[in-house]
């Protein structure tokens, strides 16, 4: 039997939409991205509020049906993000979904964002090894996940201060460079020396998974400041190639110590950050010298997407776990507890 | 007006405790500093000041993160809208006149939103002494005056 889930994501910038068919065969999946608007705005974003996601929803839904070739008697369960995220924007997607279930009379399917995140990695590999290490690293989120089969999840680890996509947004305005931050380090540390400048690294207490970003992004304002007192010209190159090191080399190490720690055969990376090509080349060089399993999703699906929020939901769906009409947005829901 | 000096993120850290500790619901603080002046540092130590466990991250993304807690802290960043009128879309009156203390990073870019009674701190990074921080304190209406005071005592008694 073909299992039909119609998905919605607005839980914070991006209103997307997205039909996918048993779990990993994606048939739509519209995503109103913003990047375009942003860069016209250098670097700040505009438009980002609740209104935006109501003036998109109903668009972007007909689009995704459009798209699938399907209508609303073809789904079989509708499934939303309901936190964390934006209590503006998250209502949106929520009032929309419980809305679509009620008038269908299909199941209504809860999904955490980050559970989300997670699996975007099963729709390009839907059977992976257990138990699975991932590593979410995006603008808001920098969380070492522990999964030992689907639905069960431990959070292990994650940033105290800055998550590292915002360390890179952050790094890239002092530089002078435009939005988004990582694509445009990423091009300039391809020029530049990473060994250059000894940038700290927070590996925090020892055994400790968490992270801590703020101090890195402070040292290359100190140092951009140091060398403007002093008058020497600063080398943004070596800068965005000894910066970058410095927040990947942690990245690396903290994941592979999560994995040793708790025994682990996949390594999954998961968020906007993961499309980094020195985070990816990295790991795969260490995962592939300790026999692990490296899994990334292609980059579309890093970004916030409901074709990932779909692909949840299909396995919730299996096991019958739906979500009441009284659900409501959660805006600091956790994730391994559901609050419906 | 007060001013103080911080010699290290520690400090900065204490001194949100301390201020944390004196906050009532309702309460409207606004935090303005360059990149790295320490901002959601000194927002750790008010959360940690209200009793609230767990990670304060920044909310530069994300724009509010709320915590709750015997009394809820509601944290924003609004340096990523577009225009103030963005602010009303993302429904401050509800945080303002909720049952927490809200704390906003980058005010200035919402300054028509801002109720007449408030705490505006600015934190300044000294040249040439990067672990350093000026923290000024500008009062708004006879709650924070009061308050400011009671500061200025704790911090003169060494606490």
């Amino acid at each position: 039997m073909c299992i039909t889930i119609l998905g919605i994501e607005t839980s914070c910038d991006e209103t997307s939409v997205a039909v996918v068919e048993n779990g990993t065969i994606v048939k739509s999946n519209i995503i109103s991205s913003q990047i375009e608007v942003h860069q016209k705005f250098g670097g700040v974003v505009p438009e980002i509020a609740s209104r935006k996601h109501l003036e998109l929803i109903n668009v972007v839904v007909k689009q995704a049906l459009d798209k699938a070739a399907t209508g609303f008697g073809q789904i079989n369960a509708v499934a939303v993000t309901y936190g964390p995220g934006l209590v503006g924007a998250l209502l949106v997607g929520v009032a929309a979904a419980k809305a679509i279930a009620f008038g269908l009379d299909i199941p209504l399917i809860g999904i955490n964002h980050m559970e989300g995140h997670v699996y975007a990695n099963m729709l390009a590999h839907p059977d992976p090894e257990f138990p699975i290490i991932c590593l979410v690293v995006s603008g808001g989120h920098t969380d070492l996940v522990l999964i030992q089969s689907h639905g069960s999840y431990q959070l292990v680890g994650s940033t105290r201060d800055d998550a590292a996509g915002e360390a890179f947004d952050k790094v890239a305005r002092v530089l002078g460079l435009g939005y988004p931050g990582g694509p445009q380090i990423d091009t300039l540390a391809a020029m530049g020396d990473d060994k250059a400048i000894a940038f700290p690294r927070a590996y925090l207490e020892e055994n400790s998974l968490d992270f801590s970003f703020s101090g890195v992004k402070t040292a290359v304002i100190n140092y951009l400041n140091q060398c403007k007192q002093k008058g020497i010209p600063v080398n943004k190159p070596d800068v965005a190639a000894s910066f970058r090191r410095a927040v990947v080399d942690v990245l690396v190490d903290k994941t592979i110590q999560a994995a040793k720690s708790f025994d682990t055969k996949t390594i999954m990376l998961a968020g906007g950050v993961a499309a980094n090509k020195l985070l990816r080349d990295e790991l795969s060089n260490r995962t592939a010298s300790m026999g692990l399993d490296l899994l990334a999703p292609p980059p579309i699906l890093c970004t916030d997407n409901a074709a990932m929020i779909a692909c949840a939901a299909y396995f919730k769906y299996l096991r019958h776990d739906f979500a009441p009409l009284t659900l409501n947005a959660v805006p600091g829901l956790k994730l391994g507890e559901d609050r419906y | 007006m007060f001013s103080l000096e911080l010699k290290s993120s520690r400090e900065t850290e204490h001194l949100g405790q301390l201020l944390g500790s004196l906050l009532q619901p309702g309460d409207i603080i606004t935090l303005n500093g360059e990149l790295g002046a320490g901002k959601t540092c000194l927002a750790k130590g008010i959360a940690n000041g209200l009793g609230i466990a767990g990670h304060i991250t920044s909310p530069t993304f994300t724009l509010i993160n709320e915590y709750p807690g015997k009394i809820p802290l509601y944290h924003m960043d609004v340096y990523r809208l577009g225009s103030p009128g963005e602010f009303e879309d993302l429904g401050y009156e509800e945080y303002f006149y909720g049952s927490g203390v809200t704390l906003i990073e980058w005010a200035g870019l919402v300054e028509e939103y801002l109720p007449p009674n408030r705490l505006d701190i600015f934190i300044n990074k000294p040249a040439g002494k990067d672990e350093c921080r000026q923290v000024h304190f500008v009062a708004y209406g006879s709650r924070f005056t009061h308050m400011i005071k009671e500061l200025k005592q704790f911090v003169r008694s060494g606490d």
